[in-house]
């Protein structure tokens, strides 16, 4: 695998705070048992008018054309700015999947809620906070500019072509990112580690480990 | 260094700190259900990996479910091919691998979160974790318990880990006693509206005071239950007495297990001078019954106040969906549907509190549908021994099998377009219960209130 070291491309822009997990992909399409194929269900509520079915393709649907990434300039779209907690509500990791699927590879926001900004590093998305005036500087250079940024992993700075902007986010997080790296393999050459450890535990607090 | 609950918590399943500056927690509880698993296990049988420990996960098909099933219901009676497939894969990943499982067509069924305290699986002192934003809901007992994304149920499987790093303290202190017809979900609903649903990111949040002591574990697991929608993925109470009660009653431990436990219990709470880095002090007798009138669960006032019109865009694009005019009142508008249920209020405790209210009355001939969904089938059958199910029957109430139900649009109970519903849920986010179907949260009692009355009212 190849290490992804910069993110470049169009960024598009919701104004709202508070974007919840469940309009970034509603719970209709949670009933699949795969772990792809949600990007043309990305923000269906508000990217179609009529109500969608796990399965449908997006030329079956009714195209709300006022939504952002229907436009074609924003059809490509690799970064999303938004402004406060988005993500918030259920921990669907469908929700990064969906941004995935459709192309979005960084998020920009206030604030993240807590289980959809763990999940982002799981599956390649780079959720990246910024404070309240950054992200309104942001919006007026982009909302409706339809032009890019880049964004550089190993140096944390975004390129508005204007200005750089540099951003803190864990390296141990970054690097799953940037390596593609997959937890269950890590942790699992802590074996012995977490053995004696239950082992202990066991002892001390047998009812834990209690079954009917 | 005196130390909070959660700080306890945290040290006692601290198994190492990694060289990423991360840690890996043990984590001692696993719930499963249908829809955040099979990614999961797919991902287990790409590494041909086994589960790490069979007896720690537990697993129960709740958000998919039809809540019209009558007897002698399987897995392939439902309808829906795509759910019946999710519930399916659930039958065979628990076969697979061993894990125990209460199916379908099993009396313990529920929603994930209401049978694993009742049936005794939810222990104080435990790390619980499940593919569920609302696993928060076992803070109730003391239990660090979080909701985790699918790539984390994957590793939890197959290492009994977590790799995270610690979270912030938070506690909020709720005392005084409540006004009549106020309960914990207007409590929690309250809080959510003063600190907002991002008030607590990045901290587990302990619930203290006078009124959390006084209160039962039922109304404390609504509490804990949306601790998730003010932004904090932990809630949590101390355990007390209450606890240790519920627990006797509710519990597979033996004697001497039991008895050990209990002296652990004991110590569980925070040291009286542990440091927070938030707290809130909250006097809950002012507080009237909430009801949400928006799209978010901070969106939420007192039950007769007038409904924010200030111009800020976020409540513009809210009062727009929620089809809300200027100057209008929670009590102006005509609701449609009535849903009794979910994993915040689908407890024995919340049916008996709308029962009381619905009790020799008829539902209003202006809502459409008014269902209660128990949580489980131990929660229903209680109900049917205590003769709800009866008050609820002739009052016009349809009375379902256990679920998930009308929480989600996930299975056939949704809403229509635009419908209106008084919800004991705890997400009026858009489409939440349907493609554009509306909804207001609010407490059993006022659900009831509503099923009788077309709208909301005073309970006093």
């Amino acid at each position: 695998m190849t290490n992804i070291n910069s993110i470049k491309g169009i960024v598009a822009s919701i104004d709202r705070d508070n974007i919840d997990t469940d309009q970034i992909i509603p719970t209709e399409y949670l009933k699949s048992i795969k772990k792809f194929g949600f990007g043309e269900y990305l923000f269906d509520g508000w990217r179609f008018h009529d109500q969608g079915k796990l399965g449908m393709s997006i030329d079956q649907r009714d195209l709300n054309h006022d939504f952002i990434l229907n436009k074609e300039t924003y059809a490509n779209s690799s970064v999303l700015l938004t402004r406060d907690n988005f993500g918030c509500g259920s921990s669907r990791e469908h929700a990064v999947w969906a941004l995935r699927d459709f192309g979005i590879k960084a998020v920009i926001a206030s604030s993240f809620g807590d289980i959809f900004y763990n999940n982002c590093f799981k599956n390649g998305v780079l959720p990246i906070v910024l404070n309240k005036d950054q992200i309104q500087d942001l919006f007026l250079q982009y909302e409706n500019s339809g032009s890019d940024m880049a964004i550089n992993l190993e140096t944390k700075l975004i390129d508005t072509g204007n200005n750089q902007i540099s951003f803190n986010v864990d390296d141990n997080l970054l690097e799953r990112i940037i390596y593609g790296l997959d937890d269950v393999d890590i942790t699992l050459k802590h074996k012995d580690l977490i053995k004696r450890f239950e082992e202990e535990r066991m002892k001390a607090k047998p009812w834990i480990f209690a079954h009917d | 260094m005196p130390r909070t609950l959660y700080d306890k918590l945290w040290d006692e399943h601290h198994v190492s700190k990694l060289d990423s500056g991360e840690s890996l927690l043990y984590i001692d509880r696993h719930f499963i259900h249908e829809v955040t698993s099979p990614q999961a296990f797919e991902g287990l049988q790409k590494k041909n990996i086994k589960p790490w420990r069979l007896e720690a996960n537990i697993a129960t098909p709740d958000h998919n479910v039809p809540t019209e099933r009558g007897d002698a219901f399987s897995t392939q009676h439902i309808d829906d091919e795509i759910s019946r497939i999710q519930v399916v894969e659930l039958d065979k990943n628990c076969n697979k691998f061993g894990i125990k499982q209460f199916d379908i067509s099993s009396s313990h069924q529920g929603i994930v979160h209401v049978i694993g305290p009742e049936l005794g699986y939810t222990i104080p002192g435990m790390t619980i974790v499940c593919g569920d934003s609302h696993t928060s809901t076992h803070g109730a007992f003391g239990c660090l318990a979080m909701g985790i994304g699918t790539s984390e149920v994957e590793h939890v499987l197959a290492t009994q880990t977590l790799k995270i790093s610690k979270l912030k303290n938070m506690n909020v202190v709720f005392n005084g006693s409540t006004m009549p017809g106020v309960t914990s979900k207007d409590i929690i609903l309250y809080l959510i509206k003063k600190i907002g649903t991002a008030g607590g990111n990045g901290h587990a949040i302990e619930f203290s005071g006078n009124y959390i002591e006084s209160i039962s574990m039922e109304a404390r697991m609504t509490i804990c239950n949306m601790a998730i929608e003010a932004g904090a993925k932990v809630g949590l109470v101390a355990p007390d007495e209450t606890t240790i009660e519920y627990v006797k009653r509710h519990t597979f431990l033996d004697e001497q297990n039991l008895n050990n436990a209990i002296d652990y219990w004991h110590n569980l709470k925070s040291d009286t001078d542990a440091l927070f880095d938030k707290e809130i002090v909250i006097d809950v007798s002012k507080i009237k019954p909430q009801v949400t009138w928006g799209t978010s669960p901070e969106m939420a006032i007192d039950y007769d106040e007038l409904i924010p019109s200030n111009d800020s865009k976020n409540l513009m694009l809210a009062r727009d969906y929620m089809g809300i005019d200027n100057s209008q009142k929670l009590s102006d508008l005509q609701f449609d549907k009535v849903f009794i249920g979910s994993c915040t209020n689908s407890r024995i405790e919340d049916l008996r509190d709308a029962a009381k209210v619905v009790d020799g009355k008829k539902v209003s001939s202006s809502i459409k549908e008014a269902i209660v969904v128990p949580g489980s089938g131990t929660v229903k059958s209680i109900a049917e021994s205590e003769g709800l199910d009866i008050i609820f029957k002739e009052a016009g109430f349809i009375w379902r099998d256990p679920g998930c139900s009308m929480c989600l649009g996930m299975n056939p109970d949704q809403l229509e377009p635009y419908e209106r519903c008084a919800s004991t849920s705890n997400r009026n986010f858009e489409g939440r219960q349907g493609n554009l179907g509306r909804t207001h949260l609010m407490s059993p009692a006022m659900a009831a209130y509503v099923a009788v009355n077309g709208t909301v009212g005073d309970l006093s």
